[in-house]
């Protein structure tokens, strides 16, 4: 037991090291050292060294995406066609339109998720309904069942619906971007909810209670206090569902009609051919914009926690 | 966010160009009267077409064609079993086309309606997945075959025994089908035998001499070859093709051996309970316009039916003269599809192809 909780002051608490004779101890804390440089250098390679490749190859003068053949900035002309020169070519339209629809349904199903996930976080941890236990550990459901279930169950969810419409009215329903963002949101609904949760668990409930006590009504309240504190979660967990959003494929597949294929259908559906440097050219401009999104959030957030009355 | 939305907006813009006054590709075909303002929902890969294929079909027809992109054949089965969610024409490959077929789920074609099939070979039409082409008319085929460094190797290869005995780095292809047909042609039985006996002898052959393989591509083989990360590999004939036309080289060369090289088509297929059966039709004539189909295996580099084309020279010469293209009569006698099995069948290859996996430890 002692030489647990020594080892565990060996790697937090470096302001301790005093000159001491060498002690088995010692051995450790050098260790340890050691890794606490080692892990991050090793992480960070392994994070951005496949996405630097990525960059890299970009440039490359070659149909393939594997082998370098010289540097081009052809894949950029391309997809700028019109303003930098160059026509653009039907591989070319097709992904963009692909990005476009995957922004549509990107942009759309996380505005619709993170409304309905911060309701669901907010009465969860609020309210005290009867079986609140079982409701809450449901919500980790879409998490971990696997995307395919979850995808064949809509399309026949869909369908269903669509036959049960048809049976009465005569209007027969066809799957489109409306399946593809419903699905979309059915599934993102848990993830901004679980990191809300998060946020709310941590916030000081007396800072209602002070807002109340001086007068502030409920919705004064929520505005002024509760919304900025679980503001940083909200928007985390908005992001993560736009990044889920734009990487499905599975659910997006199953329910998709005429006219919605999306960025990763189009990349899977390079297979057959082969995936150019275009799409590494695409996936940089994409890397950009969203470096510089999250950067500002960053940037907003952090001058928000600034100020006195909140707490990060 | 509104970063976002603005791109979306640039990007949208940069994807409308310019309405074009005369088709890209010059061709003779006319479209038939009476279909201005339809539109044509197709179901393909992404970049499986020519690049002014559907432009210049919109512009000769005064459609709109609507091209949805799908990521493997097996995903067009599953989205028809659930019911057609809009699409009219699709493009699978032959065994795709036979369970598709097998299952009720095409429409019938009636040839009357594409005078262009008669620019069409013989030899490609009334195959066994589709006798009568009821259903498909042929798009494009393609090999799969052994494509390999000669300097490295040192030597020419016609036969699928000389990978297996050479003294070189190999890569095999991750298709079981494909594997065990090679293995069951070099044991003189039916490359798409149903037979467990004959599939376990096939096995075995394969982990036996399994020695010089250094690697089980998923679809990569033709870029380990070009890195020179290996010597041969078992590939489809239009990924070494695109290789040797990227890089140049003499070196590198693709070859379907002289027993048992493997043939797949791929066919346009007209889907049951599509909403356009008419239109798709049209669209089938239009695509076996020489002009037309010549200009699609220009883009793609996969080897065209169309004898028309070939005939009057609208194929670039330095593809179809290659060794992918031109297959000898004998080598073209010898040649076989992998054609759909039993789910039994199926279940053996899958189960025995791991069994080679895990003792080549690879």
């Amino acid at each position: 037991m002692g030489n647990r909780i020594m080892s565990r002051n060996v790697v937090t608490d470096t302001t301790f090291s005093q000159p001491q004779p060498m002690r088995p101890g010692m051995v450790v804390r050098n260790v340890g050292k050691v890794g606490l440089v080692i892990a991050p250098i090793f992480s960070y390679f392994f994070l951005w060294a496949p996405i630097l490749l990525l960059v890299i190859f970009s440039f490359n003068d070659s149909r393939g995406v594997d082998t370098w053949r010289g540097f081009t900035l052809r894949w950029y002309q391309n997809i700028f066609a019109g303003t930098m020169g160059g026509e653009a070519r039907f591989s070319t339209e097709l992904m963009v339109n692909a990005l476009g629809n995957t922004l549509i349904v990107g942009l759309i199903s996380t505005a619709i998720a993170t409304v309905i996930g911060t309701m669901v976080a907010l009465s969860l941890a609020r309210s005290n309904l009867p079986g609140k236990k079982i409701l809450d550990n449901i919500m980790y459901l879409p998490v971990v069942i696997p995307e395919i279930t979850q995808a064949v169950s809509l399309a026949i969810f869909f369908n269903l619906v669509f036959d049960f419409v048809d049976n009465s009215t005569g209007v027969r329903g066809t799957p489109g971007f409306a399946t593809i963002i419903i699905g979309h949101v059915a599934f993102n609904i848990s993830y901004v909810a679980i990191v809300v949760r998060a946020r709310l668990a941590n916030m000081n409930p007396r800072l209602e209670e002070a807002a109340n006590d001086l007068g502030a009504n409920t919705w004064q309240t929520f505005i002024r206090i509760t919304l900025p504190l679980i503001l940083p979660g909200i928007v985390a967990g908005s992001l993560l569902a736009l990044t889920l959003s734009m990487d499905d494929l599975v659910i997006t597949f199953f329910n998709s009609g005429i006219g919605t294929t999306t960025l990763p259908v189009f990349v899977y559906g390079l297979i057959k051919t082969s995936v150019t440097p275009e799409v590494n050219a695409l996936s940089t401009l994409m890397l950009i914009f969203s470096t510089v999104i999250v950067g500002f959030s960053l940037y907003l957030q952090n001058r928000s926690s600034e100020r006195p009355h909140t707490r990060s | 966010m509104r970063v976002f939305v603005l791109i979306a907006m640039l990007f949208s813009v940069f994807g409308i160009t310019a309405a074009q006054e005369t088709t890209a590709i010059d061709t003779d075909w006319t479209c038939p009267a009476g279909f201005e303002g339809q539109q044509l929902n197709v179901f393909n890969w992404a970049t499986y077409i020519g690049d002014s294929t559907v432009s210049d079909f919109e512009l000769l027809c005064g459609v709109t064609v609507e091209y949805n992109v799908y990521d493997s054949d097996d995903m067009v089965i599953t989205l028809m079993r659930q019911g057609n969610p809009g699409y009219d024409v699709a493009f699978p490959t032959d065994y795709i086309v036979d369970i598709l077929r097998s299952e009720g789920l095409l429409a019938e074609i009636d040839l009357a309606n594409i005078p262009n099939i008669a620019n069409i070979g013989e030899q490609y039409l009334n195959q066994p997945f589709d006798p009568e082409n009821k259903h498909s008319v042929p798009y494009v085929w393609g090999t799969t075959g052994i494509g390999y460094d000669i300097d490295a190797v040192g030597y020419e290869i016609t036969d699928w025994v000389q990978l297996f005995e050479c003294e070189c780095r190999v890569a095999w292809l991750d298709s079981p089908r494909a594997m065990f047909s090679i293995a069951l042609t070099i044991l003189g039985y039916d490359p798409n035998s149903e037979s467990p006996s004959e599939i376990a002898a096939a096995r075995d052959y394969l982990i036996e001499n399994s020695s010089n393989v250094v690697a089980i591509a998923a679809d990569d083989g033709d870029s380990l070859l070009a890195q020179g990360e290996i010597d041969i590999a078992i590939e489809y004939g239009g990924d070494v093709g695109q290789q040797i036309v990227d890089c140049a080289c003499e070196n590198l060369k693709y070859v379907v051996p002289n027993l048992g090289g493997i043939i797949d088509y791929t066919s346009i297929i007209l889907l049951g309970d599509g909403p356009n059966p008419a239109l798709a039709q049209v669209w089938m004539d239009y695509i076996l316009e020489p002009e037309i189909q010549a200009s699609i295996t220009n883009t793609i580099l996969y080897p065209t039916p169309n004898v028309v084309a070939i005939e009057e020279g609208l194929i670039d010469a330095e593809f179809q003269n290659s060794s992918a293209v031109t297959l000898s009569d004998e080598v073209a006698s010898n040649t076989f599809f992998i054609t759909k099995v039993s789910s039994e069948a199926e279940q053996y290859y899958t189960d025995a192809w791991d069994e080679v996996k895990i003792l080549t430890g690879l």
